[in-house]
């Protein structure tokens, strides 16, 4: 079996699971957002449950239009407070203690490997970093799991990934992750398990590690998963709130196709207008200026992600043409930002520093485009109007692209400015 | 069940972005969101659309976000079913969740165009072009959803189980 069926099967109390299944299984964590939540409160409160099945094991994260960006965002993070209060909820996470949800939840130590997670939202599917079996689902499939604590599944077919060969400089998880992606197409692992392998995952930091996982639903996947190693668990020790397990597959699992690329010929690279896998060099994209920059989300908003944009900006300025806005992800990777001086290297450098909050990724608030402004930005989609009117564009990059773009004010690699 | 009326077309990877905008879900009201359906995909397209058409749709339709407010914009729009050649899978989940109709099918995905009147049998799984005299079949639904449409969609599912319990 692969990893992803081993954990399936274990949750679902079976020796053996095989792709194509149709399984009902426990899960350990659900989450859902100020988007998500209140439909979930809504239908939770149809099925006349007394109580949700763990009071522990159910989070609500206002993220998404939190700090409150107007009156009917406010109402919706009511909801989730309320229902919080109301039920006991232990992991509700009010504004000050917020962040990202994906980026939140394992830095808190509330995934851990061999877990089954379920959230309503997406990008659920970052947590595979860890050697977890994780996946967006919807509002409704929450509703339904918080209350009996099972949630139907299809066992997925499996498909491998392996990447060899050393990364270039600046090279990283994000890189990897989009020409993936550009290679496979948006719906190249629809349905599927994306199991990521190989030398380079193996040296990969569990932020790259991470940043690939969040991706995998932008090429359809199910989930994105990496078998867990020393350096999963140099980063769940001293964090992780629950026991875990470290699940691996086996040499005859069975995978539909595999994929194989060599890093070292892998460029700094670009998703272009409007979908993640119109991938191009970033090196070839110098001609596209650009009105706003911006650095954070899920995807590339943890600490490694914003020292290297800061490493990029430190001394310089961002272009008189354009608007920089950095994100940290968390409350944590906020005050680490401030006491390594990194807040201070973006103000002096003319950069917005934010709160965490998932802003401008989905178009909610702080830093909106509008028709014919064009952005660069270190999140995962690019669709039409995905970061304000619907004539704007978003290119998608990693962090230190992001920053070069922004001392230049049109897309340009690391090299170009230091 | 059948579900007859006039089909609006769509292209490939037809996104959550595209059939809900973000800058509208500081509320899961189904009237709100229905008035901005398809919106970014077709800019009249909460004024042309009437109650009883149709979606007709090639690959990857309700790629992206997880918000159950596609389905349910789509829904309260008074569109009664879509039709495409694959949906990604959380949408393919939210919408039998909720109770809006999909089909499957390679077949009438490439052969309806936009306006054809078309008659869906749900339960054979066969679609009906009325404009073009033709007949396409559907992909069929795996039990399991069809015990979740037969018992009115998850929650009436999960609600019959918990009081049985
Ligand atoms: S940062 Fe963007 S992609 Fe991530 S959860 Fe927030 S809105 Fe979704």
């Amino acid at each position: 079996m692969t990893i992803t069926e081993k954990i399936l099967a274990a949750h679902s109390g079976r020796d053996k699971v095989s792709a194509g299944e149709l399984i009902n299984a426990k899960v350990d964590l659900i989450l859902a957002n100020d988007i998500t939540a209140p439909i979930s409160i809504t239908e939770f409160k149809k099925i006349g449950a007394k109580t949700v099945f763990d009071k522990d094991r159910v989070a609500f994260i206002p993220d998404h239009f939190a700090p409150q960006k107007d009156i009917k965002a406010a109402e919706q993070c009511k909801m989730l407070r309320d229902f919080s209060r109301a039920y006991d909820l232990s992991l509700y996470f009010e504004v000050g203690r917020m962040g990202v949800e994906h980026a939140l939840l394992p830095e808190q130590g509330l995934v851990v490997p061999g877990d089954l997670v379920i959230g309503a939202d997406s990008h659920t599917c970052t947590y595979g970093a860890l050697g977890a079996f994780s996946t967006g689902v919807g509002s409704t499939d929450v509703a339904s799991a918080m209350a009996t604590g099972e949630c139907w599944f299809k066992v997925p077919e499996s498909m491998k990934f392996i990447y060899y060969g050393k990364l270039s400089k600046w090279v990283s998880g994000k890189d990897l992750i989009l020409h993936t992606i550009g290679d496979i197409g948006v719906d190249g692992a629809l349905y599927r398990a994306m199991e990521l392998e190989g030398e380079t995952i193996r040296s990969l930091s569990m932020s790259g590690r991470l940043t690939m996982c969040n991706m995998a639903i932008e090429a359809g996947g199910k989930n994105g998963i990496i078998v867990p190693d020393d350096i999963t668990e140099a980063y769940v020790k001293g964090r992780a709130k629950r026991p875990y397990k470290f699940y691996s597959s086996d040499s005859d699992a069975m995978y539909v196709d595999v994929k194989e690329y060599d890093c070292s010929r892998i460029p700094l690279t670009v998703s272009c207008p409007h979908l993640p896998s119109n991938t191009k060099p970033a090196a070839e994209l110098s001609n596209v200026s650009i009105d706003q920059v911006v650095v954070g989300s899920c995807t590339n908003g943890r600490i490694e992600d914003i020292r290297e944009a800061a490493e990029i900006i430190k001394g310089k300025k961002v272009s008189p043409n354009t608007r920089m806005i950095v994100i940290p992800a968390t409350q944590q990777i906020y005050l680490q930002c401030v006491k390594e001086g990194l807040a201070e290297i973006f103000v002096n450098a003319e950069a917005v520093f934010s709160t965490p909050t998932c802003g401008p990724c989905l178009g909610g608030h702080m830093g909106i485009l509008a028709k014919g402004e064009k952005a660069i930005a270190t999140t995962n989609r690019n669709f039409v109007g995905r970061m304000g009117d619907p004539g704007s564009e978003v290119y998608l990059s990693n962090p230190a692209v992001a920053a070069a773009s922004a001392i230049k004010g049109r897309i340009a690699v690391p090299d170009e400015v230091i | 069940m059948k579900l007859k009326g006039k089909v609006w077309k769509f292209g490939d990877n037809i996104d959550t972005d595209a059939i809900i905008p973000a800058r509208y879900l500081n509320t899961s009201d189904p009237v709100e969101l229905a008035k901005h359906v398809m919106e970014d995909a077709d800019r009249d397209f909460p004024s042309k659309v009437k109650a009883g058409d149709l979606i007709i749709a090639d690959s990857n339709f309700g790629c992206g976000s997880s918000r159950e407010h596609a389905p349910i914009a789509i829904k309260a729009a008074g569109i009664q079913a879509v039709v495409a050649k694959s949906f990604a899978r959380i949408f393919y989940r939210n919408a039998f969740n909720i109770g809006l109709p999909i089909f499957e099918s390679d077949d009438a995905s490439t052969k309806i165009s936009q306006g054809d009147e078309i008659e869906i049998d749900a339960d054979a799984g066969v679609i009906k072009n009325i404009t073009k005299g033709e007949t396409y079949t559907a992909k069929p639904i795996p039990p399991f959803m069809q015990e979740l449409i037969f018992a009115g969609g998850l929650i009436e599912w999960t609600r019959k189980r918990i009081k049985a319990s």
